[in-house]
């Protein structure tokens, strides 16, 4: 058969016809009939283009909590493997930051701390600074990452950047308590506001999940961000009173600073560890800045997600 | 009958070059500024601007019904809009156009291995892969056993899988794979992967699932198995539905009409498999089959002239190197003269035709891609063009042996002759 058409009886003959093949083609509708009237009436989904704003289906993420789960473990249980110190970094990293903030700005430059020990105060506002500044970095990052898993694999892609903000906790949480054995040393006495460290813990992961989300989607297509963001978080931390009291402002200035919600927040940090009034007002104004910037960047993911597998 | 996955005109367009490894603000800001113009000079030009112009239609107008307890086998070229299809139903990418009803839960097997993380444990990695691909965690706890006995594992269960041999990583990968238990599974070539005892049992624990009367959509280069596994058989043709009918019917039209068209000359000028410090030195392929016949499709055992057409910034004295892969990828072997130096002691030329001709190739049935290298006898360290995946060729089955038989796809790409001789004791 040189040349002419491929020989089709050949053909079947060459291939290996199971019996199952055969015991199909006889009677081809026995196994199906079973299953006819276990059909829903109506479709479990219905995949079609969206148009206009898309929809947050949080039902949809409630369904893939348990995917969350299993994504914020997964960095945990790899973040510090093959390392000689392991979760020692964890302790190492604010310790040694705080270490230089005190020699550079609290010793040598002399800036004040509200009359608290600097080497505290300036933890203080590092404890929630370096978690905001660890999960945006590693969540801005994170589609790009699981980009294998994006391009083979459904689940709402929320669940990546929202994942690697939830794995920083547990180094916050580790960070914390190095904040309270400190905080025995410098002898300083809690009072009832500490319980605020909760509600602000919440408040800080939620505006590290909108602006994580928000960059790790534009990083899909603008891969920019990747360098830009590092210099924004630098510049951020200079403006956010982390290594300087509020009052080093002048008034005047205050109220575009407190629009920066790491403001409130490191504020009310350190009322509740020093046991000072809080400042209800810039508290607000936070939460408020963070909601708004939170809803704007879910709308803003699900919209750009559904280009994300074709262009990752 | 009620079907179980309704698919209406179904369409998925790309842009073109959109597929690049990422874009920066400059170049998105070069593109918006240039593309005025060049609509204005195609229009000064006398080109009516094309709508479409750009885009790319991976899937048109694609229509089809699946019943339940159907398994649906599905076939096509490279590039026919296969995983494409694949992908939209399995909700990694929107459609452009149309819709599909699901009336069933939905998972999808596009790869085996999806999510595993070398750090982690085998016992891990199942239950992280298992969450990756939409098992909830009670189900992979109830599971467990059953997947770490499918995967023949028990005794490393606790070891992080970068230390499993490439066998025992996939089969915990498709262990982990073969437990899904949605109504609808939608499974991409999977197969081709593992020792050949691992994929029989891959095959009888497909089968298993068909039988079971769960809906599968399979697509695969592999005529054989789409054969035995699929009851149904549909063939993609440039993103549009061929047609539809048993399996033998539709791969029988298959190999006939589609192959049939390769016509074994490819261009090699802009062509996407170059590497990135290549010059573009090779212009066109050719594949000659017989002298003098032009094909992309041949017969077991046929020889194989390999023709490419250059032109070099300077004088040369060319060296042309051929590697035949599977379509999976591995290679099966590669030619080259820089190693044999046969011939091209004579002058040294800029432009023209080097041959290279490849005795009887005793390939199995199946698609075969070649890369090719090209560079010059003066520097001999060095590559000056190479071009992976540059053209392909099909071989079609024939009675190789004589006996209407041949041994199955899983004994791999080489067809080999033998003798045999019995004694008594």
């Amino acid at each position: 058969m040189s040349g002419g058409p491929p020989d089709l009886e050949r053909l079947s003959s060459a291939i290996e016809l199971t019996p199952r093949v055969l015991e199909r083609a006889a009677n081809p509708s026995a196994a199906v009939d079973a299953f006819a009237t276990e059909l829903p009436a109506k479709p479990v989904l219905t995949i079609e283009s969206a148009s206009g704003w898309p929809s947050l289906d949080l039902r949809d993420m409630w369904a893939h909590r348990d995917l969350f789960y299993f994504l914020v473990w997964r960095d945990v249980k790899v973040r510090y493997k093959q390392t000689a110190l392991g979760v020692a970094w964890a302790v190492l990293q604010p310790l040694l930051t705080m270490v230089i903030f005190t020699v550079i700005f609290g010793r040598l430059a002399g800036v004040p701390s509200d009359g608290e020990p600097y080497p505290i105060f300036v933890y203080a506002g590092l404890l929630p600074w370096n978690f905001f500044n660890q999960a945006v970095t590693t969540s801005s990052n994170s589609l790009l990452g699981n980009a294998a898993l994006i391009t083979k694999v459904y689940f709402p892609r929320m669940v990546i950047p929202g994942a690697a903000v939830g794995a920083g906790l547990v180094d916050f949480a580790i960070a914390a308590a190095i904040m309270f054995l400190m905080a025995f040393y410098y002898g300083v006495a809690f009072g009832p506001g500490i319980l605020m460290l909760v509600p602000l813990t919440l408040l800080t992961t939620l505006f590290a999940a909108g602006v994580g989300m928000w960059m790790s989607a534009l990083n899909v297509k603008y891969r920019d961000v990747r360098y830009a963001l590092p210099f924004v978080l630098q510049i951020w931390m200079y403006v956010t009173p982390i290594i300087y009291p509020v009052t080093f402002i002048p008034a005047r200035w205050r109220w575009l600073i407190a629009l920066n919600p790491l403001c409130g927040i490191i504020q009310g940090f350190r009322s509740a560890i020093f046991g000072r009034p809080f400042d209800w007002n810039g508290i607000a104004i936070s939460a408020a800045v963070t909601l708004i910037l939170l809803i704007y960047a879910a709308f803003e993911f699900r919209r750009m997600e559904r280009e994300f597998a074709d262009i990752i | 009958m009620r079907p179980i996955i309704k698919v209406e005109n179904l369409g998925k367009r790309y842009r073109i070059g959109e597929r690049e490894p990422y874009r920066t603000i400059r170049d998105s800001i070069t593109r918006a500024v240039s593309a005025p113009w060049r609509g204005l000079r195609g229009i000064l030009a006398g080109d009516a601007p094309a709508r479409d112009a750009g885009h790319v239609w991976a899937l048109s107008d694609v229509s089809f019904d699946v019943m339940p307890g159907e398994v649906l086998g599905v076939i096509g070229r490279n590039g026919a809009g296969k995983s494409t299809l694949l992908k939209v139903l399995s909700r990694i990418t929107e459609p452009t156009t149309g819709r599909i009803e699901l009336y069933g839960r939905v998972g999808s097997l596009l790869e085996v291995g999806t999510g595993f993380h070398p750090e982690l444990t085998g016992r891990e990695n199942i239950q992280l892969s298992g969450a990756i691909m939409g098992m909830r965690r009670a189900e992979i706890t109830r599971k467990f056993d059953q997947i770490v006995a499918f995967a023949e594992i028990d005794q490393f269960v606790d070891t992080p899988v970068k230390r499993y041999s490439s066998g025992m990583y996939v089969r915990l990968a498709f262990a982990v794979a073969a437990h899904l238990d949605p109504e609808i599974l939608l499974i991409d070539e999977v197969l081709a992967v593992g020792d050949v005892a691992f994929q029989k049992k891959c095959l009888g624990k497909m089968s298993d699932v068909a039988r079971e009367g769960r809906t599968v959509i399979f697509v695969s280069h592999n005529m054989a198995s789409i054969e035995s596994l699929c009851g149904s058989c549909l063939m993609l043709r440039g993103g549009r539905l061929e047609s539809y009918g048993p399996p033998e019917k539709i791969i029988g039209e298959y190999i006939a009409n589609e192959l049939s068209e390769d016509s074994g000359q490819r261009s090699l000028v802009g062509h996407p498999g170059r590497s990135g410090s290549s010059l573009q030195i090779m212009t066109l392929v050719r594949l000659f089959p017989k002298s003098g016949e032009l094909s992309a499709l041949m017969q077991i055992g046929s020889p194989l002239s390999v023709q490419v057409d250059f032109a070099a910034p300077r004088a040369i004295r060319p060296i042309l190197g051929v590697r035949v892969k599977t379509a999976q990828g591995a290679p099966v072997f590669g030619v080259n003269n820089r190693w044999t130096h046969a011939g091209f002691n004579g002058p040294q030329l800029s432009a023209g035709t080097i041959s290279c001709d490849i005795a009887s190739l005793p390939l199995m049935p199946g698609r075969y891609s070649v890369d090719l290298f090209f560079g010059d006898f003066g520097d001999i360290t060095r590559d000056l063009d190479v071009i992976l995946d540059a053209t392909s060729f099909e071989v079609y089955p024939t009675d190789a042996y004589g006996t209407g038989l041949l041994p199955p796809a899983t004994d791999g790409p080489i067809l080999w002759q033998a003798s045999w001789t019995a004694q008594g004791a």
